[in-house]
């Protein structure tokens, strides 16, 4: 199996991971988009010196990983590529914030390296939070939800069909990197005199193929809604769900737990 | 059932792929259409199914192929791809096969129920919950045949359904095919299996339609077949050397 033979397994594993029937699995997608919307925006808004503040934040993706199932290392594996670069934003705080914000005995902590430390942490628990509403629901009821909470056919398609594209896209330069590397034994990669033609034809390619699957899908009376998503009904469940979720970021973000904690145990 | 009356396309200015094409396909007939590479085939399907739009009638059922039609049009047909892969985008056989049902405004428990039905007539059953990107090129596309039958078509469009299947998934795929009752209209390169499912064949030609009549008949015409790029089916040639 290629690297990109394998990609295109990881991206079909998504769909087997969203198939789950845990209680997360089992709420009302529009809930969980929510949720995670609210989560990453309490996230972001941290101040960038909050790293104490943030870091309690990570307790809501570590119970969700708990209780849908889903494990940490299936998670940071398939977001390895992402990872790094989220984890470079910031990189260079270091270098132009020197200001001591902490002493901890003869360690000296500039504010560079705890705002670098805070984006970061922001950056991982965004990536998780939505990594976890992809694993535990599947792509069509995602795009339903999205429908129903009254966001743009066009936009909504464009995310489903984006999201289809991208299998096809893989497939087909998992194909021709296969054939490449065939008619190039012992070169790593692609030569960069091929790339104008490689990804010209890849491009050609995978538009035909877009334009097929997407023929097949009006064929099949697709018309832009989502009539074959899962539509179970928004129960009261649901609605708890959200709320204490959301109440509980709030909290979060405007008590200082750690601190809180900190000082009731050294008392 | 279906009609073409004096289609012509073109994917490019002056370079027809279609010229002046009629043929007529009544009511529960199978028909084979067959041709070289470039004769037309798959062009006759995308203009059947409202996919490409050419000058001349073409009429589904007396309804005429317009867009404003298409949604009826396409409710009549069921179209089998020759790559499974673009047909089967759901992840699972059984979401696939619901699609279209769900879509044409059937509940979850009608659908279901279609959805078991086909599998069952199919003998797929085993296939019902599989990861469409865990079944085998033999097993997709009788997925694929599947999730088409589940939209109770009335006529059954195929193209190249036999095409990179090893022996055994082809014969199932021929079997299936002779047992569908409604009208089939099936372009391939695979005579034998035309022979096998097919009782007229259409031969197209260069855009037009070159021969029409019995699959007995046209595919035992070694002079046509062979005037038009084709040999006859390895049933009919005898034992190759």
């Amino acid at each position: 199996m290629n690297k990109m033979q394998r990609a295109m397994h990881e991206l079909s594993e998504m769909d087997e991971l969203a198939a789950g029937s845990s209680p997360v699995h089992a709420l009302h997608p529009a809930a969980k988009l929510i949720t995670t919307v609210v989560y990453i925006l309490v996230t972001l808004s941290f101040d960038k010196y909050d790293l104490g503040g943030l870091v309690p934040m990570v307790l809501w993706p570590v119970m969700l990983f708990q209780i849908s199932g889903t494990s940490v290392k299936t998670c940071f594996y398939k977001l390895r590529i992402v990872l790094p670069l989220v984890m470079a934003v910031g990189l260079f705080n270091p270098f132009f914030d020197k200001t001591v914000l902490l002493q901890l005995g003869s360690l000296s902590v500039s504010g560079g390296v705890v705002s670098m430390l805070t984006l970061m942490l922001k950056g991982v628990f965004c990536l998780m939070a939505s990594f976890l509403l992809m694993a535990t629901t599947p792509i069509d009821s995602l795009c339903a939800a999205l429908r129903k909470l009254r966001v743009p056919k066009l936009i909504v398609t464009l995310l489903l069909l984006t999201y289809r594209y991208v299998g096809v896209m893989t497939e087909e330069l998992a194909v021709m990197t296969e054939a490449y590397s065939l008619r190039a034994p012992g070169q790593k990669g692609i030569h960069i005199s091929a790339w104008g033609s490689f990804l010209g034809q890849l491009l050609l390619r995978s538009m035909d193929r877009a334009q097929e699957l997407y023929s097949s899908m009006l064929l099949r009376g697709y018309r832009q809604e989502f009539y074959y998503a899962d539509h179970r009904a928004f129960r009261r469940g649901d609605a708890l769900y959200m709320l204490a979720c959301s109440s509980v970021f709030l909290l979060l973000r405007n008590v200082r737990i750690a601190e809180l904690l900190g000082s009731t145990i050294v008392r | 059932m279906i009609e073409f009356q004096h289609v012509s396309f073109a994917y490019e200015k002056d370079r027809p792929v279609l010229k002046d094409v009629s043929f007529r396909i009544e009511k529960g007939e199978a028909v084979g259409l067959i041709g070289a590479n470039g004769a037309g085939k798959s062009t006759v399907m995308k203009l059947l199914l409202g996919l490409a739009e050419g000058e001349g009638r073409i009429l589904v059922d007396g309804t005429e192929v317009r867009r404003d039609t298409l949604p009826e049009i396409r409710r009549k047909l069921g179209f089998v791809l020759q790559n499974s892969d673009n047909q089967m985008f759901m992840p699972t056989v059984y979401e696939d096969m619901v699609f279209a049902p769900l879509n044409y405004g059937l509940s979850r428990e009608e659908a279901d129920a279609r959805a078991d039905a086909v599998l069952k007539r199919l003998h797929l059953e085993d296939l019902k919950n599989r990861y469409n990107h865990k079944i085998s090129g033999g097993e997709k596309r009788m997925a694929a045949i599947a999730t088409v039958l589940a939209m109770e078509p009335e006529a059954v469009l195929m193209d190249e359904p036999t095409s990179a299947l090893d022996p055994y998934n082809r014969r199932i795929v021929i079997n299936t095919v002779r047992e569908l009752e409604m009208t089939k209209l099936i372009t391939s390169h695979d005579l034998d299996m035309i022979l096998d499912t097919c009782g007229r064949v259409i031969l197209l030609s260069e855009g037009r339609v070159a021969a029409e009549g019995p699959a007995g008949e046209i595919l035992r015409d070694r002079t046509l077949l062979e005037s038009n790029r084709m040999e006859l089916p390895l049933s009919l040639a005898g034992r190759p050397y």
